[in-house]
């Protein structure tokens, strides 16, 4: 099985987000591999442990993601790639991804392909499935379960609570959902060995690509944080007491119920 | 510049979903006075084509077919592409729900055109359309624009007030017959789990449990009171983790994001990662037997006390409300 990973290199989802200069604040911010790919490298290592093969994890970004991608070795993937943008690209947006993943992916023969249901950070959850239609081959998102038995594929995916079991067939592209498995830690020979695996970085002149092959087709135009929420009313007296003024003031006052 | 704007209907036992009202209103300012055209899809949607023209859409394309009884991305995106193959639009909305999120990349990228995911607000400025959404789960929010191409966004629900329904209102009901073939995926089974029929995402009341909930049975309080206000039942990671509920409650920056118009945090401490999940729900409530738990940082309203106490006396204090009502 020649199995491949989209990744993304994403803030910890402990950190505040702040503002500078119009744009997110990374200064001292903690990053880590987006908490849904990290099911994807999961599956991928234990899909190619009972099936043999090889695991490449792909990210495009910079070159900031070489510590995420050597986790992902840590882990267990066996090679790692990152297409870095920072010096051809000022914007993009998920066309602009989508299109530099399947034209790396185009001439590997991917069995399957996974990735996060979605980026904690854009949170847009387009890559996957764009990629997969660029490629021409089927998708499944928010899967939570994956059996393979030759080129049949039986899948179990999350809709809104409800669960579907899905027919399909490689090659494949699946985005993982919480629930999929339990991802492990990096153990120290882990940590070790993925010092000596292969860790390439290409740009787009390495894949035939030029800017405008891959232009954005929409563009963020103002980053903002949400009105700081005031604590509220913190209730007093005796606890029946509270719960009956609580409730009007959800009938009278909020009007929410 | 008048646009004509495609909205996608979308079906759920039969009936239309709230989100599809809220995408009309959506495609009305995305057309600026242009006309919305709904579309539905599935076996046997055309009853439905009426609903969505007296809540506002102009005209509406249906395309049956038995192969569309029930959602597939490979179904949906033939029969959504023929109808912008005859339509000719230059907007699409969509709502951002399990189906949304699914099939709208692959028809974003079938059309070479962006989309802007899980919006929030629209409005026009200085020429331009201009879409708000929340990134980081909601810690932050960016406007965004489409610079070429089609105008494709897909709405959160909940969020964009849908227009007044008009029983009065009429317009054009046409058919379009499409050929679906070539489905890649097949669904064997559907098992339905989900909290007893409102779903997490559209729910107007969300009652979450946390850690404080203790157990499986500890969140059986929590089910009454959503039951007695019509709401869903939600969980923080930590719940989800401890194994009292499944994942697909979780509500945080991984999990769900909700929107409610009361969310009801109960053993909840907090986190930033749960806060970014709800901390934009209309109103929140907090019980907790901790004072200091950061919960009652954004929470409107907060009673310091035993979860097992307050819950059930809620409960039985709404009920009241319900029979005076």
């Amino acid at each position: 099985m020649n199995i491949f990973v989209l990744m993304k290199r994403t803030f910890d989802t402990e950190e505040k987000i702040s503002i500078a200069g119009g744009k997110i604040n990374e200064d001292g911010a903690e990053f880590i591999i987006n908490p849904y790919d990290e099911y994807a490298i999961e599956e991928a290592i234990q899909i190619r442990d009972s099936k043999g093969g090889e695991v490449t994890v792909v990210t495009v970004g910079n070159e900031e993601a070489e510590k995420q991608l050597r986790t992902a070795l840590a882990m267990g993937a066996d090679k790692a790639v990152l297409i870095n943008i920072e010096d051809d690209l000022e914007d993009s947006d998920q066309y602009t991804t989508a299109k530099i993943l399947a034209e790396y992916l185009s001439d590997k023969e991917p069995d399957l392909i996974i990735g996060g249901n979605v980026a904690i950070d854009g949170g847009s959850g387009q890559v996957g499935p764009r990629v997969a239609e660029l490629l021409q081959i089927p998708y499944v998102t928010t899967i939570t379960k994956l059996e393979i038995d030759g080129s049949e594929v039986t899948i179990v995916r999350d809709v809104e609570g409800d669960s579907e079991v899905i027919q399909t067939s490689l090659p494949l592209l699946v985005t993982a959902q919480q629930g999929l498995n339990e991802p492990r830690y990096p153990s120290l020979p882990g940590i070790m060995k993925a010092k000596k695996k292969p860790l390439d970085e290409l740009e787009l002149d390495d894949l035939d690509l030029e800017e405008d092959d891959v232009e954005a087709k929409t563009k963020t135009i103002e980053i903002f944080l949400p009105a700081e929420k005031e604590a509220g009313r913190v209730l007093e007296g005796d606890l029946s007491a509270q719960v009956k003024e609580l409730v009007d003031l959800l009938h009278n006052e909020a009007k929410v119920v | 510049m008048a646009r004509k704007v495609l909205v996608l209907g979308e079906v759920r036992d039969g009936q239309l979903r709230n989100v599809s009202h809220e995408a009309i209103s959506a495609a009305k300012t995305v057309a600026e006075g242009g006309e919305v055209v709904g579309v539905l899809l599935g076996d046997s949607v055309q009853p439905l084509a009426e609903e969505l023209i007296k809540n506002g859409a102009d005209k509406v394309v249906v395309v049956e077919n038995e192969k569309l009884a029930h959602y597939t991305s490979d179904g949906y995106a033939q029969g959504l592409l023929a109808v912008i193959e005859e339509e000719q639009p230059q907007g699409l909305i969509i709502g951002h729900t399990s189906l949304g999120k699914d099939l709208s990349p692959k028809i974003a990228s079938k059309l070479h055109s962006g989309l802007i995911s899980d919006v929030t607000s629209i409005e026009v400025t200085g020429g331009n359309i201009v879409f708000t959404r929340p990134i980081y789960s909601g810690k932050a929010f960016e406007k965004k624009i489409v610079t070429d191409g089609l105008i494709f966004a897909t709405i959160r629900p909940n969020n964009i007030a849908p227009i007044e329904k008009d029983e009065s209102r009429t317009g054009e009901v046409s058919t379009l017959a499409v050929d679906i073939k070539d489905l890649r995926t097949i669904i064997k089974e559907v098992v339905r789990k989900a909290t007893e029929g409102v779903d997490l995402s559209e729910a107007k009341v969300v009652v979450a449990g946390g850690r404080g909930v203790k157990s499986e049975e500890g969140f059986e309080p929590l089910k009454e009171l959503a039951n007695v206000l019509g709401g869903a039942v939600g969980a923080s990671r930590g719940a989800c983790d401890a194994e009292y509920c499944d994942y697909s409650l979780q509500i945080g920056q991984t999990g769900k994001v909700v929107t409610p118009d009361l969310y009801i945090a109960c053993g909840i401490s907090g986190a930033i990662q749960h806060l970014a999940g709800m901390s934009n729900s209309k109103v929140i409530v907090a019980i907790n037997k901790d004072p200091e738990a950061n919960i009652f940082n954004v929470a409107d309203y907060g009673i310091v006390g035993d979860l097992f106490e307050v819950v059930p006396m809620l409960t039985e204090e709404f009920k009241k409300l319900k029979v005076n009502a």
